[in-house]
């Protein structure tokens, strides 16, 4: 089977966890011998030969052809000044606009030249390269006629994937990684919602990350049950580390490790702190990550008193992410929402035993893991005071979580995809 | 006679470096010692040496009709004694003139009058012993606690230590209509006499010498000496006191703040009937006119000239409320390094750094702090102080064993 898979980012050149999903996947499909053809707005030229890559920015568009002036109209409204960055920290964020606003600026902007240059981020410019990368998919889509189906992954390549059935005629799976209910809790960005709902009607299949995200897919943006397939992430190492890394303090560090966002649910991690401390002061807590909601976590730690027991150590970068990981004893996260969540795995890949709230995808797939309401902080403290002193429970999380990690493969997800393009296949001739 | 009392606080703290949380429990060094090494020699080329030279200039031409009192901290003793000795040699000598006066305060410029007695004695009798040793046996008579914080307790244990004098705010919510220009005493203690400072003639110099949107700008000695002139004829005291900072350094060289100070001195003994003295000078001359009512403590900081730069926020009541659970630990180890650094940890400026508000005084505090945000001050302090108290138990099992 040959696949036309459109996604927006890929190792090494990624800012969050889809460009990972996606390289999972292909590799994947690569051990069962399926052909794909990647596009990415934006190649870098250091990507593993896992596919044949095409970058979007090299495609030449053809004017004269009627049907993509259509795609344009139909998707200018597209263009408004949209700040909005799904998936980035607040360093990101500068980053990319910063980018956007210094290397953006030879960006030939008539409609109808023939190339256009991706910068393949979050930027300002998002909702602008999210509809012209609907136009190379036209054209993509007329040039290669040799594929069997279309896969587009999460939003941004949405409008790619309807544009290139559309031109060919071949059935589209969309692959939803994330929605914006995850993003933005019940505020949701009107376009972003539109653009995954009108992806979602277009599809002849969906496949979601988590059964808490096919749930989101039926109730929030009106589709079937069987037009949805669950497909869990999966893990392209399993191998436990061994850090030689060495804690420095006699305590016991239970940690929170993320984005510290509404979606993360830290407000939870420090009340539960709070009653932990309470009943046990021999014990650090530590929130790692930088976030919108640091400044209001850091005045409530203070507030209860505990800041000589609960760290923050801002965005942690390269080593000492695995430093972290290596030195905790419980790790917590109490995701309000998480349509899957990777964290935990890379926990449980340290020996760490993990505190996963009900709200996430992962919860679904590692059973060897203390599961809890995101708000539920009596729970919560309970478990965390539970692992931190019960050394069986811990012990026994730990041999069954490694176990479990082994079983999560990516060549497993990849065998239940082709599945998944046989069904849709069938059902369309 | 009518006189001028001109008082200069010098303080610099110990800053602290960043601090990770991975650092703690195996870093046991906490400050920035390249950092602090900059200021003090950075102060020390703008202000400190060359105002040094010019009050030494004027002290000899007036031949004992001029002279200032200082307060050094002790951070300021310590860190100048490794950082700056030709600062120091500079002190030494204004102090062997006899027309300079040294005041005490808590050695480490801490907060520990509001908190402790015992340590706020342990302090102040450091601070003595330190000057005495720097400056040929010289013993203070006047007090001035940390950033002119004073309140009638504060005032009673500065009394029962012997002191005749202390320095604070003139704080308009205190004074009501009541004029600075006066010696007033302490409420609880009438012998202990209360000096105030006179916040707007001093904020002239200090604060607003370069503001070019300001009425008066610029201002001079016969300016000043004309707003002298017309103080009222009964009050007799005018108490400047300000940051020795001032000079060179908040206000810059180039403001013409050293021309100012060279001529002032000039200017107000041969146009005023104004004087200067030494605050022991005021007090053993004039007697005070009545009490001074300080129920809850002031200071000289910020529009409220209360203790809201340093306290009052959830952080920074956490980080002072966990730093002092440690006095009974930290005395009865008696070990020097960690008295040490206890002690440094006390400087106010730790807390000022955590203060939050933004909006009417946040760009003087921000001036002065060496982070981007109150948060990261609070979190690095708090890094810092996780460390300190693993030590103490440490220590304290060690001592058991």
């Amino acid at each position: 089977m040959k696949v036309l898979m459109f996604g927006w980012e890929f190792p090494p050149h990624i800012s969050g966890g889809l460009g990972t999903a996606c390289y999972g996947l292909v590799k994947g499909m690569n051990h069962h011998n399926q052909e794909v053809i990647f596009v990415v707005p934006k190649l870098w030229g250091d990507e593993e030969p896992l596919a044949d890559f095409v970058n979007a920015s090299d495609v030449r568009i053809d004017y004269r052809e009627k049907r993509f002036k259509k795609f344009w109209k139909n998707l200018t409204y597209l263009e408004v000044s949209s700040f909005l960055v799904p998936y980035l920290g607040p360093e990101e964020f500068k980053k990319f606009t910063d980018y956007a606003i210094h290397d953006r600026t030879d960006v030939d902007e008539s409609i109808f030249s023939n190339k256009f240059e991706f910068s393949g981020k979050y930027g300002k410019n998002l909702m602008e390269e999210v509809s012209r990368y609907a136009l190379v998919a036209a054209q993509i889509a007329r040039d290669k006629n040799s594929f069997d189906i279309i896969h587009a992954h999460d939003w941004l390549a949405f409008p790619a994937g309807i544009a290139a059935k559309e031109i060919s005629g071949k059935p589209l799976v969309v692959h939803v990684h994330a929605t914006e209910f995850d993003r933005s809790g019940e505020t949701v960005n009107q376009p972003v919602y539109d653009i995954e709902r009108a992806g979602m009607h277009a599809a002849d299949h969906i496949v979601a990350v988590s059964q808490l995200t096919k749930n989101i897919i039926i109730r929030k943006y009106g589709i079937p049950a069987s037009k949805v397939t669950v497909l869990h992430n999966a893990v392209l190492d399993a191998s436990i580390i061994k850090s030689a890394y060495e804690k420095k303090v006699p305590e016991k560090i239970v940690t929170f490790l993320g984005r510290i966002t509404f979606q993360k649910g830290p407000e939870y991690f420090v009340e539960a702190a709070k009653k932990v401390i309470d009943r046990d002061p021999n014990v650090r807590f530590v929130m790692a990550g930088s976030g919108d909601l640091l400044n209001r976590m850091i005045d409530r730690v203070a507030e209860l008193r505990m800041a000589t027991r609960f760290h923050f150590t801002g965005f942690l970068k390269g080593d000492d992410v695995d430093h972290m990981y290596a030195i905790s004893d419980v790790y917590v996260m109490p995701s309000v929402s998480e349509p899957f969540g990777i964290a935990p795995l890379e926990a449980v890949r340290h020996n760490t035993p993990v505190i996963i709230s009900k709200q996430s995808g992962v919860a679904e797939v590692l059973r060897n893991a203390i599961k809890v309401d995101f708000w539920d902080v009596d729970s919560m403290a309970d478990a965390i005071f539970a692992l931190l002193h019960y050394d069986g429970i811990s012990r026994m999380f730990k041999e069954l979580g490694s176990e479990e990690l082994k079983k999560l493969k990516w060549e497993h997800v990849a065998a239940k995809l082709v599945t998944v393009y046989e069904k849709t296949l069938a059902e369309r001739s | 006679m009518r006189t001028i009392c001109f008082y200069f606080q010098v303080h610099q703290p110990f800053r602290l470096k960043p601090y990770r949380f991975f650092d703690i429990g195996e870093d046991h060094h906490y400050w920035d010692d390249f950092l602090n090494r900059n200021v003090i020699r950075k102060v020390a080329q703008k202000c400190y040496l060359p105002m040094n030279a010019l009050l030494l200039d004027l002290i000899h031409q007036y031949n004992g009709k001029f002279k200032v009192a200082f307060s050094l901290s002790g951070t300021f003793l310590d860190q100048m004694e490794a950082y700056a000795p030709d600062v120091l040699e500079s002190f030494q000598k204004l102090v062997a003139t006899g027309q300079v006066e040294l005041l005490n305060e808590t050695y480490t410029h801490s907060l520990a009058a509001l908190k402790s007695k015992e340590e706020f004695h342990a302090l102040v009798k450091k601070h003595q012993d330190r000057i005495k040793e720097l400056f040929n046996g010289y013993t203070p008579k006047v007090f001035r606690n940390t950033e002119l914080i004073y309140s009638d307790q504060i005032g009673a244990m500065v009394a029962e230590l012997g002191y005749e004098a202390v320095l604070t705010e003139g704080a308009k919510h205190v004074l009501g209509w009541k004029s600075p220009n006066y010696v007033y005493s302490n409420a609880i203690e009438p012998k202990l006499k209360v000096l105030l400072k006179n916040f707007l003639l001093s904020d002239d110099i200090a604060f607003r010498f370069s503001n070019k949107t300001w009425a008066d700008y610029p201002l001079t000695t016969e300016k000043f000496v004309k707003w002298i002139n017309a103080i009222p004829k009964e009050e007799q005291v005018l108490n400047l006191f300000m940051d020795y900072e001032t000079f060179g350094e908040h206000q810059w060289a180039e403001t013409g703040i050293f021309e100012f100070m060279r001529h002032l001195p000039d200017a107000v003994l041969n146009h005023s009937n104004f004087g200067f003295s030494t605050p022991s000078e005021v007090a053993a001359n004039a007697a005070a006119v009545s009490k001074i009512h300080v129920p809850v403590p002031i200071s000289w900081a910020d529009e409220e000239r209360d203790l809201t730069a340093w306290l009052g926020n959830d952080m920074q009541d956490e980080a002072f409320d966990r730093l002092y659970e440690l006095e009974k630990l930290v005395k009865d180890l008696d070990d020097p390094e960690i008295k040490r650094d206890w002690g440094y940890l006390q400087t106010s400026d730790h807390f000022y750094y955590m203060c939050t508000k933004f909006f009417s005084d946040g760009s003087v505090h921000e001036y002065f702090s060496p982070y981007d945000t109150p948060y990261d001050a609070f979190i690095n302090f708090m890094n810092v102080l996780s460390d300190f108290m693993l030590r103490v138990k440490q220590k304290k099992s060690e001592l058991q064993s």
